[in-house]
């Protein structure tokens, strides 16, 4: 061990290490990296080689992230100037990116892209006035019920309007007896009461999303019809880590009608039984009064801020958009393409499991735009299922929401009044 | 000679330590970050908030049960491997010591991934050791009654050997005479362990427990792996909450907070058992 | 007392088996064909051993990039903690500096504080000084190692400081004395230190979780934790990533495990 400080020294200097060592910084080299998340990424390298790439156009590298640590990566990235030069991001995330000037807006000659589009979906990407990215896929939530169960309380769909929906629930309770339920609401999950609220024609946020409206007369409505599903016994007091696996219950019948997006069509053909396949089908939301709303989902493509590679970063987005490689990327991922006019094409118009879908994304709304969005639904839903079980009234919870919701915006307030936010 | 050394100590150590404290009262966020101008100092808010966060609370009450239930069986796991290593009646003694101590040199990401799947309700090798003594598949990881057990299986299955090497040498020191003074005496198996070999080895006993403590507040990379903090929560430590504020809501300031009282949180249950061995007399 | 020989013994080699058997288990399912490990009762051993999931992993998954990441992080980090530490040891142990004692017993009580309490605050640290995201900014934290120096000071104090003086007097300079007296007799804690920094840097988690975003840049532990992730049904697909991933560091360990357990000793039992 004769390991002195000037051969360790020495060692050091003759590796190649001061390019590794020191940050990578936006890219100077001529690769153009996207990062892209779970199935999507696994399709993105098949789907590369149809987009006819120019041979001179800088080369591409795609990093897969999984969804679950998306969020933090996207984060760090932006934090270490290492992000890459084109994403795929939760439709969610964008108002968050753009608040902190991590994405670009999408310059005049992509904004074809948005034509051809989910009205809702679009308008989610929109803050400030500026289109900020281009949806890549769409979904949405909606209902999935049970046919035969449905059909034996003497409904052929769950009818459109609250009442009439709920009428048929306590028949399907009926049907199934007293150790099975109508419909499953995991108390954990705040999609199905934003679907609720946004149904009822709830804003939830007021003032350009400076402070919380949950005490509006529409979501306490919204609030009072959630309680009254568990009260009325339709629904089991249970959160998702209770149910173990949410299709083999759906297929024992345990509960008739859950709601879910478009990623759950392929595990129920997958996993429930051939005899099941046909005793299941899907519908859009119900409303107060008539067909209701939901919240526009899925993911978009954008343009990190200053890594655009001159036009190489939006050319690759245009060629992705293009009807022939939403197609493709509609074959090879099962998503529901951006672009409706891709849809005949790929033969979802009249698939009837598919088509509820369409209806329900052209009777979507917005979700607020900012990025304490989530943190809000969050406490949300902590308030709600201690409402459900009877911790908080109506009213009551309405008012704590708010509270919460205030306390979360109230940097946004401050960055508000110094003209510092979106 | 001992200047770099320092130097990196306070650079990566000790001032970023201090600035903890400093950060937590102010409200770092995704905003300051985009742009320092958006800070601001906001006093003890965030010390205040996180009592009021029953999220906050569950992490503490995990991380408390984490040691409350850890620490004894960890301690005894390894008490135990530790007294049948050093039976003198043992033939190939230092096999079994590293083939005990094994699993704690392991990479923990990737035995938790291991574990993940010997825990698997349906296909896990653990459930089906049980099944053979009739006992019926257990949900490790997807019921929040059998979660936090479930990690505690894990580490202690990875940390016990680190703890049986401490007390081996503790056990040395022993003298046998004693043991066998009492044994002649007529006293049993758990008399003599009670009476002769842990008023010897009590100030080891401590220090493991020290450590065992200090790992317990450190889990972060086991529930990150194994369950993500679910079910319900239910394995969300106080390091996890710590990461998922800081680096997940990107709340710097609240994260800070989070690692002052957890910095104060392990001060305090060491100083605790120091006090106690000090009453006892073990040290 | 045969008898009890034999049954201590097989008691042990039991409690043996137990513990490893997850290792053996790890090793066998990643030699598995596609689902063949999601049966029950679960399958101990594959029934057609092929090295599929190797190749896949190495293939298409580039977990070689991984391998040599972590390779080049844990070589530079042991390399820099002895670099560091050393010197630090010996200087605490046999030098005779202002404020030594106070400094040392400072660092002794600073070894309670937890490195995670100044994790944020470092992580902004490093963005101010541009090494997130990079190899040094995942070495940073091996450079202050306080136990390294804890450890090295305590192996220092057994060498005779005649033996020193003799060197001075003979108008050696302090680095000459520590080169070519200290260091041949530090050869035993030097492995041990090196061997633990090592696997320290091997193993750690979270630090490189944080401060690498870029994937090229993954080690081992990061990129398996995601790719588990990402591919929680390919069980042995997974089980091959876990044996890549913790393979050589228990190799390293069986090979020097006399000094890595020897130096626990000294390290823990503080006295």
């Amino acid at each position: 061990m004769q390991l002195t400080r000037r051969h360790l020294t020495g060692a050091l200097a003759a590796l190649p290490l001061a390019s590794l060592l020191t940050g990578c910084g936006p890219r100077g080299d001529a690769t153009l990296t996207v990062w892209a998340m779970g199935n999507e990424a696994a399709s993105l390298p098949e789907l590369l080689k149809t987009i006819d790439w120019p041979a001179g156009a800088p080369p591409i590298t795609i990093q897969p992230l999984p969804w679950t640590a998306a969020h933090e990566k996207l984060l760090t990235g932006f934090a270490g100037g290492s992000l890459p030069t084109v994403g795929q991001v939760g439709n969610s995330w964008i108002a968050e990116l753009a608040a902190i000037g991590a994405i670009a807006p999408v310059p005049d000659r992509a904004l074809g892209l948005l034509d051809d589009q989910f009205g809702a979906v679009v308008e989610t990407n929109r803050i400030a006035g500026l289109a900020w990215a281009i949806p890549w896929y769409v979904d949405t939530r909606l209902q999935y019920y049970r046919k035969d169960l449905f059909a034996r309380a003497g409904y052929d769909a769950p009818p459109a309007d609250w009442a009439g929906w709920k009428t048929a629930l306590h028949k399907v309770k009926r049907q199934v007896g007293a150790d099975n339920y109508a419909l499953l609401y995991p108390l954990n999950e705040y999609e199905q009461l934003t679907t609720l609220a946004l149904s009822a024609g709830a804003r939830m946020l007021r003032d350009d999303g400076a402070r919380g409206a949950f005490s509006d007369p529409a979501f306490k409505a919204t609030l009072a019809f959630y309680k009254s599903l568990f009260d009325e016994r339709l629904a089991p007091l249970a959160s998702s880590a209770q149910i173990s696996n949410v299709w083999d219950e759906f297929a024992k019948g345990y509960f008739s009608l859950f709601l879910s997006g478009p990623w759950t069509i392929g595990d129920l053909k997958t996993r429930l039984a051939p005899a099941m396949q046909d005793n299941w089908a899907t519908a859009p939301n119900p409303g107060p009064d008539g067909i209701g709303s939901a919240a526009p989902g899925g993911s978009s493509l954008v343009v990190f801020a200053g890594n655009d590679q001159g036009d190489a970063a939006w050319d690759l987005v245009s060629r992705l958009m293009a009807p022939g490689a939403q197609l493709k990327f509609q074959q090879l991922t099962g998503d529901l393409p951006a672009r409706r006019s891709v849809w005949a094409k790929a033969g979802l118009a009249d698939d009837p499991i598919v088509t509820p879908f369409a209806t329900q994304l052209d009777h979507a709304t917005p979700l607020p735009k900012v990025p304490e969005w989530e943190r809000i639904v969050t406490e949300m839903q902590i308030v709600a299922e201690r409402m459900v079980r009877g911790q908080y009234s109506v009213d009551e919870a309405a008012k704590e929401i708010d509270v919460r919701a205030d306390r979360l915006l109230e940097k946004r307030r401050w960055m508000l009044d110094k003209g510092r936010a979106l | 000679m001992s200047s770099p050394a320092l130097a990196a100590i306070i650079l990566f150590f000790v001032l970023p330590a201090i600035a903890s404290l400093a950060l937590s009262f102010t409200d770092f966020d995704i905003y300051a970050l985009a742009d320092i101008g958006n800070l601001r100092f906001v006093g003890f808010e965030n010390y205040e908030r996180l009592l009021a966060n029953p999220l906050f609370w569950k992490a503490v009450t995990n991380t408390l049960l984490f040691v409350g239930f850890g620490v004894p069986f960890i301690v005894t796991l390894s008490l135990f491997a530790a007294m049948l290593v050093n039976s003198r009646w043992l033939k190939w003694r230092p096999v079994w010591r590293v083939a005990l101590f094994a699993p704690y040199v392991t990479t923990l990401v990737a035995t938790a991934v291991v574990w993940r799947y010997l825990l698997h309700t349906r296909y896990g090798l653990v459930n089906y050791l049980l099944s053979l003594f009739g006992i019926a598949p257990i949900d490790w990881l997807g019921d929040p009654h059998a979660s936090l057990p479930a990690i505690l299986i894990f580490v202690g299955w990875k940390t016990f050997g680190y703890n049986m090497i401490i007390f081996l040498a503790a056990l040395q020191t022993v003298p046998r005479e004693l043991d066998e003074a009492a044994r002649i005496d007529g006293a049993g198996w758990f008399t003599r362990l009670r009476h002769v070999t842990l008023p010897a080895i009590a100030p080891t006993v401590l220090l493991v427990s020290v450590l065992t403590v200090a790992g317990m507040f450190q889990l972060f990379a086991e529930p990150y792996v194994m369950t993500q903090g679910g079910p319900a929560q239910s394995t969300v430590t106080i390091l996890y909450f710590m990461y998922e504020e800081g680096f997940k809501w990107w709340n710097l300031g609240s994260g800070a907070a989070v690692a002052f009282l957890l910095f104060l949180c392990i001060l305090a249950v060491t100083l605790v058992q120091l006090r106690l061995a000090k009453r006892s007399g073990a040290i | 007392m045969s008898l009890r020989r034999w049954s201590v013994t097989l008691l042990a080699a039991l409690v043996a088996l137990l513990t490893i058997a997850p290792l053996l288990w790890m090793l066998s399912v990643s030699f598995m064909a596609r689902g063949e490990a999601s049966q029950f009762p679960p399958p101990l051993l594959p029934s057609d051993p092929s090295l599929d999931n190797y190749r896949m992993l190495f293939g298409s998954f580039g977990i070689g990039r991984f391998l040599l990441n972590s390779l080049l992080i844990s070589t530079l980090a042991t390399i820099l903690a002895l670099l560091f530490t050393i010197p630090a040891g010996y200087a605490f142990a046999k030098l005779r500096f202002k404020g030594r004692d106070a400094t040392f017993r400072l660092l002794v009580a600073a070894l309670v504080v937890p490195g995670q309490i100044g994790m944020l605050p470092l992580f902004l640290e490093l963005k101010a000084l541009g090494l997130v995201n990079s190899y040094a900014g995942a070495l940073v934290p091996w450079l202050a190692g306080i136990f390294g120096i804890f450890l090295v000071r305590q192996y220092c104090l057994s060498i005779p400081d005649e033996m020193l003086e003799a060197a001075r007097i003979d108008g050696a300079s302090e680095a000459q004395i520590l080169r070519r007296i200290v260091l041949p007799i530090l050869t035993p804690i030097i492995v041990t230190l090196a061997l633990f920094v090592f696997l320290g840097s091997w193993n750690d988690f979270m630090w490189p979780l944080i401060i690498l975003a870029d994937q090229d840049l993954y080690t081992l532990p990061v990129a398996l934790a995601a790719m588990s992730r990402q591919h929680v049904q390919d069980n042995e697909l997974m089980m091959a990533g876990a044996v890549v991933t913790t393979l050589p560091v228990l190799i390293l360990f069986l090979a020097l495990q006399r000094f890595y357990l020897s130096g626990l000793l000294t390290g823990s039992v503080k006295g």
